[in-house]
């Protein structure tokens, strides 16, 4: 059942202690945004922009508390420069979650080249990414990450495949603007 | 340059005279010369890069450490790169956390080519009005005093604007090894044992 993910995301970032969640929201996180807000133990940051979420982290790492950073995978290209001058530098810890657009059937063209850059573009600043494209790999990879970041001291992306989350309907779902209109 | 304006450098000692146990972060550029030339110690972290990730940093740090405050120290290109963590900040309403932006209405790192903060924008009303009620500029020494006694008392989240002129001061360079200051940070505040470890 698509979307048990989140829920087992938000019980492994109880057992993590994750204290911090700083998303700009897409629709592929929504459930995962509203149990976080619904927790009391959870502070929310929802951020204007991605790279925003990339110094929050840190913020929060050096003040002793974990955060987790959340975006649609259209964002990751505005978070580059940050993660690579101050997650990598500094080596801090930093776990994310990107649920992808671009990727398996999607229909709009305008995402394609974003979608198809994350990966390369997390990796060329030092980020571990791990795509997952089902439930079951989803749980897996946010246990992983989670461990990985925070424990190993890495920076790693968990990527949501659209496998998983849907493409969003496009191709003839609306109707078609008339020529001369 | 106009003479009258404030010297960043008497102005960022005069407010580390008041600093206390304040937690500060730095901005790249000529903010983190004058916060190691005023008052170096493990609970500065200096930014060297990352420009407009100074606010968002001291906002993670002021939610994670709410009975300490937290100094974001930064200049005026900085912060406009990141104008949007005002809004972010807005959100949070933390009440630790003060965003002081030293403005010499330039771009000093670069060559000093003239910025918008001399041209018409301000960062104070940008800051008002992303729904920070505590905001100001300060011009002169009344109102550094001024500024002084709102951190005296609390009143954050705030932002203060600083016009200060183009002097910057003879560079004081702070350690610029990430690694060794995130955990010369974490020590001073957390404990070594902590700090080398995950809560």
């Amino acid at each position: 059942m698509s979307g048990d993910w989140s829920a087992r995301a938000h019980e492994l970032f109880k057992e993590h202690e994750i204290k911090q969640v700083a998303y700009v929201p897409d629709a592929g996180l929504s459930k995962l945004i509203k149990s976080s807000l619904a927790d009391n133990d959870i502070r929310t940051v929802p951020l204007t922009t991605e790279e925003e979420g990339i110094a929050v982290s840190a913020g929060a790492w050096l003040g002793g508390q974990k955060c987790a950073v959340m975006m649609q995978s259209s964002g990751v290209g505005n978070t580059i420069n940050m993660i690579a001058s101050l997650t990598t530098t500094c080596a801090f810890p930093l776990f994310m979650i990107v649920t992808m657009r671009g990727d398996y059937g999607e229909s709009n063209p305008w995402q394609m080249p974003m979608g198809k850059a994350v990966q390369p573009v997390l990796e060329a600043v030092g980020v571990r990414c791990i795509k997952a494209e089902t439930d079951e790999e989803a749980a897996e990879a946010i246990k992983a990450g989670l461990l990985m970041s925070f424990h190993g001291g890495e920076a790693v992306a968990v990527l949501i495949g659209q496998k998983l989350i849907g493409a969003k309907p496009f191709a003839g779902a609306h109707a078609r603007a008339k020529a001369g209109d | 340059m106009s003479s009258e304006k404030l010297f960043r450098r008497d102005v960022v000692k005069k407010l580390m005279s008041v600093r206390g146990d304040a937690l500060c972060i730095s901005g790249l550029g000529s903010p983190t010369w004058d916060l190691a030339a005023a008052d170096h110690r493990p609970e500065n972290f200096y930014i060297w890069g990352g420009m407009g990730g100074a606010t968002p940093t001291g906002l993670g740090l002021a939610l994670a450490q709410p009975d300490h405050n937290v100094w974001v120290l930064t200049g005026d290109g900085e912060q406009l790169m990141g104008v949007g963590s005002f809004s972010t900040v807005a959100l949070q309403q933390p009440k630790n956390l003060a965003i002081i932006v030293l403005d010499n209405e330039h771009y000093g790192e670069t060559g000093m080519q003239a910025a918008p903060t001399g041209r018409g924008t301000d960062l104070a009303a940008m800051a008002a009005g992303a729904g920070i009620q505590n905001t100001m500029t300060v011009t002169d020494e009344a109102g550094l005093d001024d500024l002084i006694g709102r951190l005296d008392a609390g009143d954050s989240p705030l932002v203060a604007v600083i016009k200060v002129d183009t002097r910057t001061g003879e560079t004081v360079m702070p350690p610029r090894d990430g690694k060794y200051m995130k955990m010369a940070f974490r020590t001073a505040l957390l404990g070594a044992d902590k700090a080398q470890h995950p809560i």
